[in-house]
């Protein structure tokens, strides 16, 4: 690839980035939403989260294996057990990067 | 009670911040390992810088570096990319039911900064009450600005960066995690949330790109929208904790 072709490509690519996060506020933001899709969206966080997040504790990023025991996973337990007792989003994130690293340590 | 009332009361920038530090935490290691990467298949730093401010998305940068490394063309990339943030388009809608009424400028500087991780500290501020979108703004262009610092540090010194420093590769999925146990308002919300995470894990088994985290997310909102009309309202109470 060329630096011409490069800027092309970087550039075609932060309009398809931009869009998918424009439109729809653009377009939901200023009208009203049916209710049964308002309905829709309010288990859209918790849903998309829990997609974003649960196969990342199971699965190895490169070979998209499934694996029960990775410290992602075993480090995730008493982070959520914190997260659930402290309902602190600080605290736990600090606490999750604490364990992780003493992970990388303890587990072979 | 007055911690809340203290809390609200520094200027929203202020505010913003404080949402906004674990994101930054998470990006510093992501920046630096994408720039050492991008660096060693042969990316110049400020093509690197360049793609960051333009995209501004973490996988499908990853993804495009892999593909244009390995002799891809324009078409295929800008495809890639489009395929892997498609799902911004169910968090922009989700968060538009916050931003009714707002500026049209202020949408669209928003939504450049969008990405799953300001996704998931906005809507929770949001729907915890008061945040405005000005702190929203905070969260999401900190959050930029750190990514694109991160990677271009990443693509100059990042090789003198020892690997897996202070737990910070776990920052995001620590953040991800405590996002989730807040949004847990209701058990059907909790039950979505787990047909979503289970079938994430299935359809990322079999299907391309980030294909998994869309399917799986409508899959579960669809499932929580026929619960929740199927169940006595008993049971559909939320449960609200102090």
């Amino acid at each position: 690839m060329t630096s011409g072709q490069y800027l092309l490509c970087i550039l075609g690519m932060g309009v398809v980035t931009y869009l998918p996060r424009w439109l729809p506020l653009i377009w939901l933001s200023g009208r009203e939403i049916p209710p049964l899709f308002v309905q829709w969206l309010k288990f859209v966080p918790a849903s998309i989260l829990s997609a974003l997040v649960v196969p990342s504790l199971f699965l190895d990023p490169s070979s998209r294996t499934f694996d029960l025991t990775r410290p992602e996973f075993l480090v995730a337990l008493p982070t959520l057990a914190f997260a659930w007792w402290s309902r602190s989003l600080g605290g736990t994130v600090l606490l999750g990067m604490i364990l992780y690293s003493l992970a990388g340590f303890l587990l072979p | 009670m007055g911690a809340e009332m203290i809390r609200n009361t520094a200027p929203s920038w202020v505010q913003g911040m404080k949402a906004a530090w674990p994101i930054c935490a998470g990006y510093l290691a992501i920046g630096i390992s994408f720039g050492i990467i991008a660096r060693q298949s042969g990316f110049t730093v400020v093509q690197i810088g360049l793609m960051s401010v333009i995209v501004f998305a973490g996988s499908a940068q990853f993804i495009a570096v892999s593909m244009i490394s390995s002799g891809a063309s324009v078409i295929p990339v800008i495809t890639a990319t489009f395929f892997v943030n498609l799902r911004h388009v169910l968090m922009s809608s989700t968060l538009s039911l916050h931003l009714k009424g707002t500026r049209k400028s202020l949408l669209t500087l928003f939504a450049y900064g969008m990405t799953d991780e300001s996704f998931a500290v906005n809507f929770t501020r949001f729907s915890k009450g008061p945040w405005d979108i000005r702190s929203a703004l905070t969260v999401n262009h900190a959050a930029n600005l750190f990514w694109i610092a991160s990677t271009i540090a990443g693509g100059y010194i990042g090789h003198l960066v020892p690997k897996g420093a202070f737990g910070l590769d776990y920052a995001l999925t620590a953040m991800f995690l405590s996002l989730l146990v807040l949004q847990l308002t209701s058990r059907i919300v909790a039950l979505t949330a787990l047909v979503s995470g289970v079938l994430a894990v299935l359809f990322s088994l079999v299907l391309p790109g980030t294909w998994y985290v869309i399917l799986a997310t409508m899959i579960a909102a669809t499932l929580g929208v026929m619960l929740q009309g199927s169940l006595p309202a008993a049971a559909r109470k939320e449960r609200r904790r102090p």
